[in-house]
């Protein structure tokens, strides 16, 4: 355990303990972040041209492979990203026992929602 | 050992109302808000999805919403948090890039944060409404 040496005595003495997760939760918001730039612009750009289509060109659109592919890697980031910035913000905000039941609440939620749109896009794209 | 740290009592900064606003403070506080509507806007697209992938009668009843005045100002509401949550995004990953740190880019970068997700708004939805023709 050679990280402990380099603990400050006072941390030590607290047992304040490490920094926990270091890096990764900032790394995969810029990741996710670089991802939504293309994803995003697509996505804005196909509706402002799609705005006015009836049900059956709509669903032409979302059915062509290359949407279907997109709108799966949109979802992934969409809520991953989502998810990483909204607890941030429940940390900085809430505290105790509504810290946590939120923080649970908004990963179980992101998850939940992008495994629905997910679903809805492959029924989507296999056949309504 | 953490009760000795626990209850202490720790140092509190001031209230941020104490605070002149300014345009770093404004436009930060701004990526955090929008980053919180645009996670209840990813809602409505899974709603859209899901009401596409119900049929076209739930997707008719969807359409009809957003066709509807309250529904417009939504998507309007949507339109320029997302273009100012993508801009402020983009001016973010320069930061951690490494660029635009000078007091006198900060203020460039942030008034053409300002400028461009309004411009883009506007853009967008001209043309919007010229494609679709504004067929009500």
């Amino acid at each position: 355990m050679s990280g402990t040496h380099t603990r400050s005595p006072l941390g030590r003495a607290l047992g304040l303990g490490s920094a926990k997760s270091g890096v990764e939760h900032w790394w995969l918001e810029r990741v996710s972040a670089v991802a939504l730039v293309p994803l995003t612009v697509w996505f804005a750009a196909l509706i402002v041209v799609h705005a006015s289509d009836d049900y059956a060109a709509f669903i032409a659109w979302l059915k062509t492979p290359v949407s279907t592919v997109l709108m799966t890697f949109l979802l992934i980031a969409l809520f991953h990203h989502a998810a990483l910035g909204l607890q941030v913000v429940i940390e900085d905000y809430l505290h105790s026992w509504m810290k946590i039941a939120a923080l649970i609440a908004t990963r179980l939620g992101c998850v939940a929602l992008a495994v629905a749109g997910i679903l809805a896009n492959l029924k989507i794209a296999f056949g309504v | 050992m953490i009760t000795v740290s626990s209850r202490r009592p720790r140092p509190l900064s001031p209230n941020i109302q104490i605070y002149r606003p300014q345009l770093t403070s404004v436009l930060s506080i701004a990526n955090r808000i929008t980053g919180l509507a645009l996670s209840v806007y990813a809602v409505g697209l899974v709603i859209l999805l899901v009401a596409a992938a119900a049929g076209p009668g739930s997707y008719a009843t969807l359409h009809s919403f957003i066709r509807s005045w309250v529904g417009q100002v939504l998507l309007f509401g949507c339109t320029f948090c997302f273009f100012l949550h993508f801009c402020g995004g983009i001016r973010h990953l320069a930061w951690d890039a490494g660029y635009g740190f000078s007091l006198r880019a900060i203020y460039t970068s942030g008034w053409a944060v300002v400028a461009v997700s309004m411009a883009l708004t506007v853009v967008t939805w001209v043309a919007g409404i010229v494609l679709a023709g504004y067929s009500r």
